[in-house]
């Protein structure tokens, strides 16, 4: 049978972290009372008029700036006309005609096997990102025949960042996301939380034999998880390879992810193709960013963004870190990529090796064997342990010192985790852990044992 | 002090010098609205708010610290202006009931000022069309049907066939506005003006209307009709007050993404006497099919009477005129389109009783809140903005809005300061004949000598001329350079001063000024 080359291609929303929304000034918050945030704008009254804020378009310009694009000095907005329940102007302004970013790329690595032993480095291509507003939320309640429409998400910024099909299975999409992920948290521009909906991901699925033109794609969305987000493609390029090779046809739609089943169904209210009426946004003047060549003397510096002063700016994105990390400490780069994987596990790992004299090359054992699979096994943050840098690092140094024994040290992390309080040395003192440096207690020691053996 | 006295000059004076009394204006002016009734030029009267505004300005005139200019004055709004507790209609089903929670920045900048908002004025249904006659309140009739000019020239085949069904529409789409300003019943009024809607019933009503240039005055809180050509209009019975009203208004608003960054400087007209260094251009092409020979020749002689003052008065050309209905056909309709798809039912205004599926009451919902003309319009416009058909439509017409515009451009820089064109293509026609055509064709027909100047931004204003042979108002329009408004308001209180438009007499406000109404004279106080 003829190889199938999978495609996948991702379109990815990140809510924009600011204090108000993309043209109003509402305010963003995550599970207020339902249309608590609702401006007047926002529940499209007749008369109101879009305000662009300033803190989105930074936002947009630090994400593309961090994903190699080219800022287009010039960017449009745009109607995006269909009827839905939670989108109240019957239109969605985004940018359709020039976005404010284009061409970038995001690299990101996986490992190349399933030992975990080696990371290979790939690329995908941005193909642009566009600010554009959020919709409300609908909730169907079947029971009693109605929908409920909730507007506080109404109108909140959002960056779509339009990946190129460079991707071919779940394992690279989960990965190119997570460092998306990464790297938005690190700018601060969204908080990328994808439980919290900050982070949503539609993947464009096709396969097609080498050689042969792309195959008929589908559009999977409803993925809540980044690791739904590798079930949900690789069931889907399954899906469709089955279909093919049964002689059947993949159609041109658009299916939700079911993780409670693991596949892919067809959405219910998608009927052919929409005809989005596009048309230029006619209250909001063409968006111009200035850099530090073409700003004009005498201009109102609130009143413009400059792109340059906005690079200059820009804190290290997660490959700087992991570089430093592995340059300043002598960890592999799997490592550095596992400590930037966990919110704060860096920074312990940092505070651990700033406390004690153990080489770093050995706490990074212990902070990624014993310490992450404890977090892991009782699903922790790194915030939420009961065993913070300085206990560990007291441990570390009870171990650096002989004082005890790694096996005894284990046993005393393992104390620690019931978060009583007690000090590793308390712990060593009460278990009698304490390695015996004096040779003769050691021979008496060893006789009673076998002395005893020889009583059996 | 009497109605129909000029702002600045008298009114103001009469208020600060106690000669009459904030409240009494009011007063008065809400008996004229009552007596007045048969107009329907007011939709909603918003007599308790408007006492309570009257009584603070009051106050303030008596510790000696009003507002300015414009406390105490008695102003009118167009129904599609969102006003805070006072019903905003737009004339239509769709918002029957509606109360608005803010204030136009309009409105809310009059209010500031101390002016008393006597209530919100009738208009063609979500002002489409260009007679005020397609509103679900009903026509507004034009004042001049009851004047005495009007009556002598007229005549009625029978005694009770005149005036029920002789009276003429005020034109439109702002014409409760025009109306109300015109009967004496307000000092101004705001209207809004996307293809000549305050200019056509200014003509027709004989009052003064302005469209300011697009960006001058904040569009926030006007419900819109076409985002890109909208304007606030200003409606007054002279050019002073007209200047008055803009300097009260005009200046960048945060609110109005497309309202200009630059400081604006309300100024008092110059009392203009030398003509000599000023270029009136006469575009050719607004000799328009179907201009009225009556209107042509006053055309004419307005020319001269600039060419004998000593300026400089040459025929230009403006070529791509009649592309414009086309074009603003299409441009419009597609941004309508656009624009009426927030009314669902959902949020505000009307909801269908239909419930079987959120779509079904989408489609009731606005089957039974939207009249005809709009409907149409929403059906033309999304058929435009189908992707298949953007460029051929969409696309071409921006294209050849640019060229309209363009035309202008190379008219005022070859040294041209003012256009001089009619306003409107006859008198008002009586209501039983207008509406033998459909909307559509009527407002096609009407707009083609008022819309180049929204297509391409500039400001233009309408100065009332002279009594047609059937005794009704005849108008001239000046357009002006971007910006420019206080050389466009110059020249047209030159020319309103040259032509001494007479006063219209109407009995009710003869009855309600009585005492005060002297003589006549024309509307320009000097």
């Amino acid at each position: 049978l003829a190889p199938w080359i999978p495609v996948v291609g991702l379109e990815i929303h990140a809510q924009i972290s600011s204090n108000s929304k993309l043209f109003s000034g509402s305010q963003v918050q995550f599970a207020a009372p339902p249309n608590s945030l609702v401006s007047f704008f926002d529940a499209s009254l007749p008369g109101t008029l879009p305000v662009l804020n300033r803190r989105c378009v930074e936002a947009a310009v630090m994400t593309g700036l961090a994903l190699n694009c080219s800022i287009n000095k010039k960017s449009l907005f745009d109607r995006k006309h269909y009827f839905y329940a939670d989108l109240p102007a019957g239109y969605q302004i985004t940018q359709q005609r020039v976005p404010i970013a284009v061409n970038g790329s995001l690299s990101y690595s996986l490992y190349i096997d399933n030992k975990m032993s080696q990371m290979v480095t790939k690329t995908v291509r941005i193909k642009q990102i566009q600010l554009e507003q959020d919709s409300g939320k609908s909730l169907h309640d079947d029971a009693r025949s109605q929908t409920l429409v909730d507007l506080n998400r109404a109108g909140v910024g959002l960056m779509e960042v339009v990946m190129e099909p460079d991707l071919c299975c779940g394992e690279e999409a989960a990965a190119a996301v997570r460092e998306l992920q990464l790297i938005l948290q690190t700018l601060g521009s969204s908080q990328a939380v994808m439980a919290e909906g900050q982070l949503r991901v539609d993947a464009n699925v096709s396969v097609h034999h080498p050689g042969e033109p792309y195959g008929v794609r589908t559009e999977v969305k409803n993925i809540n998880s980044i690791r739904f987000l590798a079930k949900a493609v690789d069931y889907e390029i399954q899906r469709q390879i089955e279909e093919l090779e049964n002689g059947g046809t993949v159609l041109n739609e658009t299916r939700a992810f079911d993780s409670k089943l693991g596949c892919t169904v067809p959405m219910r209210d998608k009927e052919g193709k929409q005809d989005y009426r596009f048309m230029p946004e006619p209250n909001l003047p063409p968006l111009i960013l200035y850099d530090a060549k073409s700003l004009p003397a005498n201009m109102n510096h609130q009143q413009v963004i400059n792109i340059d002063w906005i690079h200059e700016r820009l804190p290290d994105l997660p490959s700087v870190k992991r570089e430093k990390l592995v340059e300043q400490y002598g960890i592999l780069p799997e490592h550095s990529f596992t400590l930037l994987n966990e919110d704060g596990l860096a920074e312990f790992f940092e505070s651990v090796v700033k406390q004690t004299q153990m080489k770093p090359k050995k706490v990074i054992g212990w902070i990624l064997n014993d310490l992450l699979s404890y977090l892991k096994q009782h699903s922790l943050t790194v915030k939420e342990s009961p065993v913070s840098s300085f206990l560990l690092a007291d441990l570390l140094k009870l171990l650096e010192k002989k004082e005890i024994s790694s096996t005894a040290a284990k046993r005393v992390l393992a104390e620690l985790w019931k978060g009583e309080g007690k000090t590793p040395l308390e712990i060593v003192k009460e278990q009698k852990l304490e390695l015996l440096q004096d040779q003769k207690e050691l021979e008496q020691i060893c006789q009673a044992v076998i002395d005893g053996q020889q009583n059996e | 002090a009497a109605l129909k006295d000029g702002l600045r000059s008298q009114v103001s004076a009469a208020l600060k010098e106690g000669r009459v009394t904030p409240t009494e204006l009011c007063q008065r002016c809400l008996a004229l609205i009552r007596s007045t009734k048969f107009l329907n030029a007011y939709i909603t009267v918003a007599e308790e708010t408007a006492l309570k505004q009257a009584e603070e300005s009051e106050e303030r005139y008596k510790r000696g610290q009003p507002l300015g200019i414009l406390d105490g004055i008695p102003i009118a709004v167009k129904d599609n202006f969102n006003t805070a507790g006072i019903e905003t209609t737009c004339a239509s089903n769709m918002l029957k009931g509606y109360i608005s929670p803010y204030n136009a920045t309009v409105v809310q900048k009059l209010l500031d000022q101390g002016a008393v908002l006597l209530g919100k004025t009738n208009l063609d249904e979500f002002a489409m069309g260009s007679g005020s006659t397609d509103g679900v309140f009903g026509p507004v009739r034009n004042p001049w049907s009851y004047s005495k000019q009007y009556k002598e020239k007229s005549v009625p085949k029978s005694h009770s066939e005149d005036e029920e069904s002789n009276w003429v529409i005020t034109g439109g789409s702002s014409g409760g506005s025009a109306a109300a300003v015109s009967s004496f019943t307000c000092f101004a009024a705001i209207g809004s003006d996307t293809g000549g809607s305050t200019r056509n019933p200014a003509a027709h009503c004989g009052v003064v209307g302005l469209k300011p240039t697009y960006g001058l005055i904040s569009r926030h809180g006007l419900i819109p009709l076409v985002n890109s050509m909208d304007v606030p209009g200003i409606l007054t019975r002279c050019v002073d007050d007209a200047a008055v009203l803009l300097g009260s208004l005009a200046g960048h608003d945060p609110k109005d993404s497309t309202t200009i960054q630059d400081d604006f400087k309300p100024f008092e007209l110059p009392n203009l006497t030398d003509v000599s260094k000023l270029s009136v251009g006469i575009p050719k092409e607004y000799h328009a099919p179907g201009l009225s020979s009556e209107i042509l020749a006053l055309w004419s002689k307005a020319a001269d009477l600039f060419k004998n003052a000593g300026a400089k008065v040459v025929e230009v050309s403006l070529p791509h005129t009649h592309y414009s209905i086309v074009c603003y056909h299409v441009l419009c309709t597609a941004e309508v389109a656009s624009n009426m798809a927030r009314f669902d039912g959902l949020e505000y205004g009307h909801r269908s009783a239909m419930k079987d599926s959120t779509e079904s009451m989408y489609a009731a919902t606005r089957r039974e809140g939207f009249n005809d003309v709009v409907r149409g319009r929403i059906l033309s416009g999304n058929y435009f903005l189908l992707k298949r058909n953007y460029e051929k439509y969409f696309v071409k017409a921006q294209k050849v809005r640019r060229l309209i515009a363009d035309d202008f451009v190379k008219v005022f820089r070859s040294g041209v300061d003012i256009l001089l064109t009619p306003t409107t293509l006859s008198d008002a026609a009586p209501y039983t004949e207008f509406i033998q055509e459909d909307n559509r064709t009527r407002s096609a027909q009407d707009d083609i000598l008022t819309q180049a100047a929204n297509m391409a931004g500039l400001p233009a204003i309408n100065v009332p001329t002279a009594l047609s042979e059937r005794g009704l108002p005849v108008g001239l329009q000046f357009i002006g350079r971007s910006f420019q408004e206080k050389q466009l308001l110059t020249v047209a209180k030159w020319f309103e001063k040259q032509v001494q438009f007479p006063v219209i007499q109407l009995e009710e406000v003869k009855r309600h000024d009585s005492g005060v109404f002297q003589h006549q004279k024309s509307a320009s106080f000097s």
